[in-house]
């Protein structure tokens, strides 16, 4: 049973993959459409991806700015997609949502969302992308076990503004890493010894995330190959 | 001559690949009639998934918690893996070429064809004109079949597999250190790692599933290095990053043990009562002090001193490696070069401490253990070793005399088609034009077979060479074994039935056997039997299965070997009674100083060329780009190269670039990102044409694995002057949309 299950986000152990957004389509009620985000934050800085499921929110805003009152929440407090009768494609909840998920999928005029696998999660089985995601970055079970498995602690409560949100699901808070460097060039070999590690770099890692130090060398990949003499 | 008849756009007209959507039957009624607990068709990781059944078709999947390794979990390609069942392109019947393309054929003409094919060529130049070309994504079963088939049916020397374009490096590395090619550790021993190496393997992208043991060790409190010239999503958040110059792992290493050594930790004990020639090692590494390696290796000095800074008071450690050190001239030297680590630090055979390469084929192991090798009889004997060979021909009842001697690697197998000393080829599960180096050549070769003849269930771009094709069987269409990445078997379960007037790949090859004279050796009628033949021809061998039946594995879901007696646990973890698998019971250091690799960067082609996977494609892609939600994750290849690197060279983000190598040059869409060491540019590898990266790479092969160097040669790379973004519409917002 999965009565004390609960969904958990940890962005830090997301590697892009996508078997959440292949997996999405799958439930039986999404016919092949995804309804999960997955995104890469800045391809060309790196390679960290966002994965972004309904937060089912408590107080849903896309559901107080339905116009049609459209969008329903069940007992459970999952939110649904909105109503095929009711819903008309104002797009209200799209442009209100904290979080960036419904989208208007223009072709069924028609707002659709993550429901949590409502068909799945309904009858006790995990949501699709929970189910299948590979590095744990999506998770679906009972808190006390990703609190004692994990070293990052659950979130629910968020704060944009002057509206705070508490949600269903929660975000897992990235232990304390203050700086995280992207670029290769922080790890390669650097002329300037006496550059000091910037505060807060993680052991071993960068300890310089600035490009200057490549302007300084003005060296091309053919160089690069020999010049650290 | 064997030259293509349809233009390109015909072949794809009518075999595809055509990217399909939604499953066989559509979305509206896919209540299954039955789940079948099952493997994942794809990586050496062999994921438990449950497929869905209705009407003989595979219409979905569920995950399959129970089972162990990945707990339901699954990568995209598992998750729309049972798309390939039902597709349009799956063919339904032999094809016999013809001036204009194919037609069908009947099974009797189709084999019959080509037994008189082989007749006649080994007639006229020698048995081993006809050459065999297995694969490692077919079971364990298949590839004993194939092993006997070419030695016993064919009687040729020339079989081998497509395992030699993967992780044979590290197979022949590990019997020359441990006697033994396995890794030596469950996955579960990765969690209780203190530390982890992970050099030159793109888990994230490759074996997805075990990045949640690696992430688990993390939350451990382990601490993570990686070694790659590209940060892959892995090592996005490592300790410490080590980004290895391509060619420069042997140096690295010895780079790290040096300090080792200095600063004492070491297992002098260990070292002294379980292995052999430290000393030699020992005295190779002292010149390698961290400024020397990092000289050699493009990784800074600290960094250098940090990686031994973690990994030699560690408790407990494992080291996983994986193609980027294995793709080299130098590939054994690489990973017996990281082996030494191991050794030295004496962590091994314990909970949490050891080591393994992760296989990248779905019978990445299996496939490499059963005979279909061309220097291996079943259960990993020598085809060298009179002893083994007289076994194996007591065994399948033929004089040892006319057992073949060692035959030529599968790259090997190409030149001699080019020099005109193989003039006919089988193959089964192979498509060399996508995946074998120098494509070029490749494309030449086959024009210049005599005979060819391709057992697939979907056309490759390799089998529209084909004289004649046989429609053989997907994974879900028989039962049968695979041996994972950790050395556990596990059952395969038919789930449906193949299609039209295609068959199970064991019958054919059961079929042309008999069209050869040999149906006696031949006559099994079930995937187990072939099965209980396979387990017995091993008993004694190195690697033992005696002790394995398909109820005792069904039961355990998957047993490791060595299991040699039918009460054997099994053995999922190697050298625990602190014996390596030599003869004397310890393992060997090896000693290799770098070498550079066989074509390092000049003035002309100034540039590393590397090539890899993408998470959404699976090798030559002959399954993966049939699926339309797989092949829009990624549709295209594209050129990683860092900003300073295109700032050079006036390039922008999407600009066509052109990539050229010695042997020849591909136009495709620049990506740039901040991911890769500014010397390098990587292209994936899984597409045909012109769109292939196997058209730059070239076919220098190690001396003792015979792998291609894959990971690095010289390239030059230019902006393609009038080329307009619209050509690269492909990579506009249509990936993930809905459908």
């Amino acid at each position: 049973m999965t009565s004390n299950h609960e969904f958990f986000i940890d962005p830090s152990r997301c590697i892009g993959c996508q078997a959440c957004v292949q997996a999405c389509g799958e439930c039986e009620t999404h016919r092949g459409v995804p309804m999960i985000h997955l995104d890469y934050v800045e391809r060309a800085a790196g390679v960290q991806t966002a994965p972004v499921v309904c937060m089912h929110c408590e107080d849903p805003t896309c559901a107080r700015v339905c116009p049609a009152d459209a969008i329903k929440q069940d007992d459970r407090g999952v939110v649904l997609s909105a109503a095929r009768p009711r819903c008309i494609a104002c797009s209200n909840c799209v442009l209100a949502c904290p979080f960036g998920v419904p989208k208007m999928q223009v072709r069924y005029d028609l707002m659709m969302k993550c429901d949590l696998c409502y068909d799945r999660t309904s009858a006790g089985r995990k949501p699709m992308c929970a189910a299948v995601c590979p590095s744990g970055a999506l998770f679906f079970g009972p808190r006390e076990d990703i609190e004692k498995s994990r070293r990052e602690k659950p979130v629910n409560e968020f704060q944009f503004g002057r509206q705070r949100v508490r949600t269903k699901v929660n975000i897992m808070t990235a232990p304390d890493n203050d700086v995280l460097s992207i670029d290769i060039a922080d790890f390669l070999p650097r002329e300037t010894p006496d550059m000091h590690p910037r505060p807060g770099a993680r052991p071993g890692a960068p300890d310089a995330a600035d490009a200057a130090i490549w302007n300084e060398w003005n060296s091309g990949p053919a160089e690069l190959a020999t010049a650290p003499e | 001559m064997a030259t293509l008849t349809l233009s390109e756009d015909r072949y794809i007209e009518l075999f595809g690949p055509t990217p399909t959507y939604a499953p066989a039957g559509g979305w509206d009624d896919r209540k299954p009639d039955r789940l079948v607990k099952t493997h994942c068709c794809f990586c050496g990781v062999q994921c438990g998934i449950q497929l869905k059944v209705k009407d003989n078709k595979v219409i979905g999947f569920e995950p399959w918690e129970e089972f162990p390794v990945n707990q339901g979990k699954l990568c995209p390609k598992g998750v729309k893996r049972y798309l390939q069942n039902g597709h349009p392109d799956r063919l339904l019947s032999p094809l016999v070429r013809t001036q204009t393309g194919f037609r069908h054929a009947g099974w009797d003409e189709a084999l019959e064809k080509t037994a008189e094919a082989i007749g006649a060529i080994q007639s006229k130049h020698g048995k081993d004109a006809f050459a065999f070309l297995g694969g490692a994504s077919m079971t364990n079963e298949k590839a004993y079949l194939n092993g006997e088939f070419a030695r016993v049916a064919l009687g040729t020397a020339n079989i081998d597999y497509n395992g030699r374009l993967c992780m044979v490096s590290a197979g022949a590395a590990n019997r020359m250190a441990f006697g033994v090619d396995r890794a030596a550790n469950p996955w579960s021993d990765i969690p209780l790692a203190e530390t982890l190496i992970l050099a030159g393997t793109n888990i994230a992208e490759c074996f997805p599933i075990l990045t949640d043991y690696v992430w688990r060790a993390r939350d451990n409190g382990a601490k993570i290095i990686v070694i790659d010239p590209r940060i892959t999503p892995i090592a996005r958040t490592a300790d410490l990053f080590l980004p290895v110059r391509p060619g420069g792992d042997s140096a690295l290493a010895n780079g790290i043990l040096h300090v080792l050594i200095e600063r004492g930790w070491i297992d002098q004990i260990f070292i002294g009562q379980h292995t052999h020639d430290f000393d030699r090692v020992c005295d190779l590494v002292r010149k390698y002090n961290p400024a020397a390696a990092e000289r050699i290796t493009g990784v800074p000095a600290r960094s250098i001193i940090k990686a031994a800074e973690i990994w030699g008071p560690a408790g407990t450690s494992m080291l996983l490696h994986a193609r980027g050190i294995e793709h080299h001239t130098r590939g054994v030297e690489n990973v017996l070069s990281y082996i030494n680590l191991v050794l030295a630090t004496g962590r091994l055979g314990k909970p949490g401490c050891g080591y393994g390469t992760i296989t990248g084929q779905g019978n990445g192991q299996g496939g490499r253990e059963h005979g279909q090798r061309c220097n291996q009889l079943p259960g990993g004997r020598d085809i060298n070793n009179p002893d083994h060979r007289r076994f194996i021909a007591d065994f399948w009842g033929v004089p040892e005399t006319e057992l073949p001697k060692q035959g030529l690697s599968a790259c090997e197998m190409f030149d001699a088609i080019e020099r005109g000393e193989i003039r006919g080829l089988m193959s089964i599960s192979f498509n060399p034009l996508v995946s074998i180096p120098d494509a070029n050549r490749t494309r030449a070769a086959l024009e210049k077979l005599e005979f060819f003849c391709a057992i697939d269930f979907f056309l490759s771009e390799t089998a529209r060479y084909a004289d004649v094709v046989l429609a053989g069987s997907l994974q879900e269409e028989d039962e049968g074994t695979v041996t994972t990445g950790e050395g556990r078997c596990v059952r395969l379960r038919n789930s449906v039935s193949p299609p039209g007037n295609a068959r199970l790949d064991w019958r054919i090859i059961c079929d042309l056997a008999r069209r050869l004279g040999k149906g006696d050796c031949f006559g099994h009628t079930c995937a187990e039997e072939i099965f209980d033949e396979l387990t017995a021809a091993s008993k004694g061998g190195p690697i033992d299965y005696s002790g394995m039946t398909y109820a005792r594995i069904e039961q355990n879901l998957g047993l490791f070997w060595p299991c040699p007696a039918p009460e054997h646990p099994g053995t999922p973890r190697l050298f625990a009674d602190g014996r390596f698998h030599h003869s004397d019971g310890k393992a060997r250091f090896h000693a290799f100083d770098y070498r550079p690799p066989a074509e390092d960067v000049d003035e002309d082609y100034p540039i590393f060329f590397t090539t890899g996977r993408v998470v959404s494609q699976y090798l030559s892609g002959t399954q993966t780009r049939r699926i339309g939600s797989l092949v829009d994750q990624y549709p295209e290849p594209l050129c990683e190269m860092h900003p300073l690197l295109a700032n050079k060279l006036g390039i922008q983000d999407r600009d066509l670039v052109k990539v050229s190598t010695r042997r020849g040059e591909i136009t495709v869409p620049a990506q740039i990102v901040k991911s890769i060491r500014p010397d390098v540019v990587f292209v994936p590898y899984h597409w045909p044409g012109k769109r292939a990266a196997n058209q730059l790479t070239h076919r220098a092969l190690d001396p003792i694995s015979k792998i291609p160097e894959f990971k690095v040669c010289a390239c030059r790379v230019e902006k393609v002057a009038d080329a307009t973004k619209k050509q690269n519409k492909q990579w506009q917002p249509k990936a993930f949309s809905a459908r």
